[in-house]
């Protein structure tokens, strides 16, 4: 096991990046954290946009309720949630060290882990309808989920929730939120890679070329579809954990369940970088957050029009993305990936030996 | 019963008022090859698609080794190893040969587990073993998608035999299948048939090649079972001519 492989390379280059960047540019600490942030957003919705084929408008639902939930969790501890959302509240409320890292550490799991109950519930629902449909389907949950947590006075309803401060000094607060989100995408690469490599990433892709013939063929498409959502779920209801906390306030509409800002991203991002890809949706949120940053910064008041036109141009002209235009240019370089590679022909025994005319 | 692995009886299916099949019964025998002709329209593909559960009939019955299963969904059909081919050839088109073939082992006892386990050696030896029957190991690690519409077709019929069904049903198997090419895929079918003992079930419009390798054939016309018999009975059969002629 050769630990600098080709295959190795990259992940060994995003670990010396990752942990030397807040180091080398302490000034752009929280932008870098929230690219990687971006990273976990693309990779995840490319399980099912990419390789599966099914473009989800409400992957943010995930991201959203993993916030919500955690938040529950660190006060509902400790304190009474109402009586801590309540606007009506004089008291000042501190939590100590433990009392924290206790209720961030334990909701952070059940985070991940609501989310994705919550993909399993939807995922009954919303998998009877494919295409368009599906989009659209999957988008009315993003929008309702945002409205209801804004109507929903236990949670601060549409004033939302101060979160609980973090314990500790300003740079120690900002390298802890990085080092998290930065180890969040370390890991997500890291899983879709193995996933991509089992029957799993095999029975994606049979869905997304002829979904109608992998049914026939007995595959469980509906136990794939559903799990592979699932698990894009756990990554993003951990994100919007760390995001919460991260942010110091979290509220329904802009900061958990953001429909025209991040979970739009998701889909330009990968696009942008080429779906179906392991790196595609890597690059696609390094250009599109570099991009996104810049624009911010010096045509303040235009960024959104620059990105509507990266938006456009990336949809109408390269909707192949990077990976895959770098595919279509070096094919050689990407060889296809298969489990096992002979470079004899199989011995073949007295049944089924080939036919001596052969095909074509 | 144990002749027959298919029973279908008095099946009907109709779309909006159209009558496609009209109380339709036939026995399809274990291990044998049967055969199923017809005119263009009449209920042929319809039949095919009820038995595998590809749509609810309106009525009848359908067994398979004496099991109902008129009422399952096709999966669940295809997971009892009842299987089917296309007659628009249905591929994993960006997906590469072996992949295509890798995916299509048999999913009869999966659990949740297996859906992260990796093809084994095994599997992937059988996979190449099969992609050499049909012709397609050279072409192996191309994308499914890029192969001529007559590799396509050979790459389903593989695919299909991964599946390892006991019971095959295959929709027009030469068609748009280079001539020459025929009688390859003719001694293929017959092998399939006597050396994995798989029940093959065949559409077909060639009338020299289903002549050629079925045991038993029937013929329907206007949604309804017109005739059955022997390859030679069937030739000589008076109403085939007829709906052959458009007689009727």
């Amino acid at each position: 096991m050769n630990l600098l492989s080709r295959q190795n390379l990259p992940f060994a280059l995003i670990l010396v990046v990752g942990i030397a960047a807040p180091f080398l540019f302490p000034d752009y600490m929280n932008e870098i954290a929230i690219l990687w942030l971006m990273i976990v957003f693309a990779s995840t919705w490319d399980i099912l946009g990419g390789q599966m084929g099914y473009n989800s408008l409400g992957n943010i639902v995930f991201f959203g309720a993993g916030m919500y939930i955690c938040a529950i969790i660190q006060i509902g501890l400790f304190y009474d949630v109402g009586m801590y959302t309540s606007g009506a509240r004089t008291t000042h409320i501190v939590f100590t060290s433990s009392q924290y890292f206790t209720g961030f550490a334990i909701g952070l799991v059940v985070a991940g882990i609501g989310a994705a109950a919550i993909a399993i519930i939807a995922g009954w629902i919303v998998f009877g309808l494919r295409g368009p449909y599906f989009a659209i389907g999957t988008l009315g949950l993003a929008v309702a989920s945002g409205e209801l947590m804004a109507s929903w006075d236990w949670v601060g309803a549409a004033s939302g929730i101060s979160m609980p401060v973090f314990p500790g000094g300003p740079g120690v607060q900002r390298l802890f939120f990085y080092f998290l989100l930065f180890v969040l995408a370390f890991a997500v690469l890291l899983f879709v890679r193995w996933l991509y490599s089992t029957n799993f990433g095999l029975a994606l892709n049979a869905i997304r070329d002829d979904e109608e013939k992998a049914e026939a063929m007995g595959l469980h498409t509906l136990r794939y579809k559903r799990t592979a959502w699932a698990l894009s779920a756990v990554f993003l209801g951990i994100a919007g954990a760390i995001f919460g906390n991260m942010n110091g306030f979290i509220e329904p509409r802009d900061i958990a369940f953001p429909v025209a800002t991040f979970n739009l991203f998701m889909v330009v991002m990968v696009l942008l970088g080429g779906k179906g890809t392991l790196w595609g949706p890597v690059i696609g949120a390094v250009i599109f957050h570099t991009v996104k940053e810049v624009t911010w910064t010096y045509f303040l008041g235009w960024q959104f029009i620059a990105l509507g036109v990266l938006i456009v141009v990336t949809i109408v002209y390269f909707q192949q993305g990077v990976a895959g235009w770098l595919m279509e240019q070096f094919p050689d370089r990407f060889k296809p990936r298969t489990a096992v590679t002979r470079e004899r022909e199989p011995a073949l025994g007295s049944r089924l030996a080939p036919h001596p005319e052969g095909a074509e | 019963m144990n002749d027959a692995i298919i029973a279908v009886d008095k099946v009907t299916k109709s779309y909006g008022g159209v009558v496609a099949n009209d109380a339709v019964s036939l026995t399809v025998p274990r291990g044998r090859i049967t055969g199923l002709i017809g005119p263009n329209g009449s209920g042929k593909t319809t039949l095919f698609n009820s038995i595998v559960g590809y749509h609810p009939i309106d009525s009848g019955s359908i067994r398979l080794d004496g099991q109902e299963i008129s009422q399952l969904k096709g999966q669940e059909i295809a997971r009892l190893g009842l299987l089917r081919t296309f007659q628009t050839t249905r591929i994993y088109g960006k997906m590469d040969c072996i992949q295509n073939m890798l995916i299509s082992v048999p999913h009869r006892e999966d659990r949740y587990s297996d859906m992260f386990s990796r093809a084994s050696g095994k599997v992937a030896e059988h996979a190449d073993h099969l992609l050499a029957f049909v012709g397609l190991y050279e072409k192996r690690h191309l994308r499914a998608g890029s192969l001529s519409f007559g590799q396509q077709k050979l790459l389903e019929f593989a695919m299909a035999l991964m599946n390892e069904p006991t019971v095959l049903l295959l929709d027009e198997p030469t068609a748009g299948i280079n001539p020459t090419l025929i009688n390859g895929l003719l001694d293929r079918l017959k092998r399939a048939n006597s050396e994995l003992g798989i029940t093959l079930f065949i559409i077909e419009h060639n009338m020299r090649a289903i002549m050629n390798i079925a045991s038993k054939i029937y013929c329907m016309a206007h949604g309804e079972m017109l005739a059955e018999g022997e390859p030679g009975e069937i030739q000589r059969d008076q109403r085939v001519i007829d709906a052959y002629l458009g007689e009727n």
